[in-house]
C-alpha cells in the first residue's frame, strides 16, 4: 500500500474529529427539562399542558393571523370551552408575567431564538 | 321517459331561465351593496383646530403606540402637523375657503383610502384593507421594501430606519402595543385595537370634540351629519384614492 503513513494518519484525524460531539460531551450531565416559574393564581392555560408546551408557537401565530388579518378577537378554548382574547400580551402575559423565568428558560437551552420580542413588549418588573 | 326535441327544449329553456335568476337570487340574500357595511371615517374641524389641540393628538396617538422621536429626515409620523398649502396643493387657488390661511397649520394622517395604493403595490400583503375601511398593516408581514412609501401620495409612511427601541425611553413604553424593528414600515393604523374594543381613537379622544369619528355608512353617525351640515375638503381629491379623513372648512 502506498502511502499508508498519510492514509492512517488523515484517517484518524477524520475520525477524531467526526465524532467530536460525542467525545466532548462525555462526562456533562444530561439534558434536563428547565424548571419554569409557573403562574400561582391560576391553574389552566388556554389549552392543556402537553398542547402548550408542543403547540404554542403554531398557536401564537395561529392567532397572530386571525387577530390581524381576519378581525376575530376570541379564542374558544378546546380545554376550558372559555373564550379568551387572542393576545400575547394581554392574554399570555397577564398570567406568564415573567418572561425571563418563564419564556426564555426553555428557549436559552434549546438555543431558539424567537423575534416576537423584537417588537412586542414583555411585561415590565422584571430584572 | 321518451326524450323528444319538445321535451328538451322545454327544459332547456327552463334550466337557462333559472341559471339566470339564481344569482341574483343569492345576491338579494346578501342584503344588497354597503348594508351594514362599516366604514370608519375622521373629520377634523379645521376651525377649532389650535396648536394646544394638535400637540395633545399627536402625544396621545404617539405614546400609546410606542412612536419613537427621531430629530432628523428619518423620523416616524403617525399624525403630525403641516401648513394648509402643503397638505391641500392644487386645492388652494381654486378654493375661497381655505386661500387665506396658506400657512396656517393642520393635522394630517393617513387617509385609509376607499382605493389605497399602498395596498395595490405591497408584494406581500402586508399592507391590506380591513372589512371596517382601516388601511390595516400586518407588520410581521412587512419586508421592508418601501413600495407603499412611494406609492403613498400623502407620505403617510414612515420607514424605521434604526431599531426603535433605541429612542423610546424604557420607562415610558407602552406594553400595551407593540414597537416596531428596524426595517419595516409603519403608519397611522386608526386605533385598530381601540375600536375593537368599542372605544374611539386616541387622537379623537384627546381633540375633545375637535375631531369627528364615526361610520361613515351610516347617514345617522355624527360624523355624517357634521358633513352634512358643513363644508369640508379632503386632501388630493384628484388622485381618486378617496380618503376617509375629511377637512371641516
Amino acid at each position: 500500500m502506498y502511502d499508508s503513513g498519510k492514509i492512517i494518519t488523515g484517517l484518524i484525524i477524520f475520525v477524531v474529529l467526526f465524532t467530536f460531539p460525542f467525545w466532548y460531551n462525555i462526562g456533562s450531565a444530561a439534558y434536563k427539562q428547565p424548571k419554569l416559574e409557573l403562574p400561582k393564581d391560576v391553574k389552566e392555560c388556554v389549552e392543556s399542558k402537553e398542547f402548550m408546551r408542543t403547540e404554542h408557537m403554531q398557536l401564537l401565530n395561529e392567532w397572530r393571523d386571525m387577530v390581524v388579518r381576519e378581525h376575530i378577537k376570541d379564542y374558544k378554548s378546546k380545554l376550558t370551552g372559555k373564550e379568551v382574547v387572542m393576545s400575547l400580551t394581554k392574554t399570555c402575559m397577564k398570567c406568564h408575567d415573567n418572561k425571563a423565568k418563564f419564556c426564555d428558560q426553555c428557549h436559552n437551552s434549546l438555543a431558539v431564538s424567537p423575534y416576537c420580542w423584537d417588537c412586542h413588549v414583555a411585561p415590565k418588573g422584571e430584572k | 321517459m321518451r326524450a323528444n326535441r319538445r321535451k328538451f327544449l322545454k327544459i332547456a329553456g327552463l334550466a337557462t331561465l333559472g341559471w339566470s335568476v339564481f344569482p341574483n337570487l343569492l345576491r338579494a340574500s346578501e342584503g344588497g351593496e354597503g348594508a351594514g357595511h362599516v366604514r370608519w371615517g375622521l373629520a377634523i374641524d379645521t376651525k377649532k383646530l389650535n396648536d394646544e389641540v394638535m400637540e395633545k393628538a399627536i402625544v396621545a396617538c404617539h405614546k400609546n403606540h410606542n412612536v419613537p422621536h427621531i430629530p432628523d429626515k428619518r423620523e416616524i409620523k403617525w399624525l403630525w402637523k403641516t401648513t394648509f398649502h402643503k397638505a391641500f396643493p392644487g386645492q388652494m387657488l381654486d378654493n375661497m375657503h381655505i386661500s387665506e390661511y396658506a400657512e396656517k397649520e393642520t393635522l394630517v394622517l393617513c387617509n385609509h383610502c376607499d382605493n389605497p395604493p399602498c395596498v395595490r403595490v405591497c408584494p406581500t400583503k402586508a399592507t391590506f384593507k380591513r372589512a371596517d375601511g382601516i388601511t390595516m398593516m400586518d407588520f410581521h408581514r412587512c419586508i421592508g421594501c418601501r413600495y407603499c412609501m412611494a406609492a403613498c401620495p400623502f407620505g403617510a409612511r414612515s420607514f424605521n430606519f434604526y431599531d426603535p427601541k433605541k429612542f423610546l425611553k424604557s420607562e415610558e413604553i407602552t406594553t400595551q402595543f407593540p414597537t416596531r424593528t428596524k426595517g419595516v414600515v409603519e403608519k397611522c393604523l386608526l386605533c385598530y385595537e381601540r375600536l375593537d374594543e368599542g372605544k374611539k381613537p386616541y387622537c379623537v379622544e384627546a381633540a375633545e370634540g375637535v375631531i369627528y369619528f364615526g361610520n361613515l355608512n351610516d347617514p345617522e353617525s355624527e360624523i355624517r351629519k357634521v358633513l352634512a351640515e358643513r363644508y369640508a375638503i379632503k386632501r388630493k381629491p384628484e388622485l381618486g384614492t378617496f380618503p376617509s379623513v375629511y377637512y371641516l372648512i
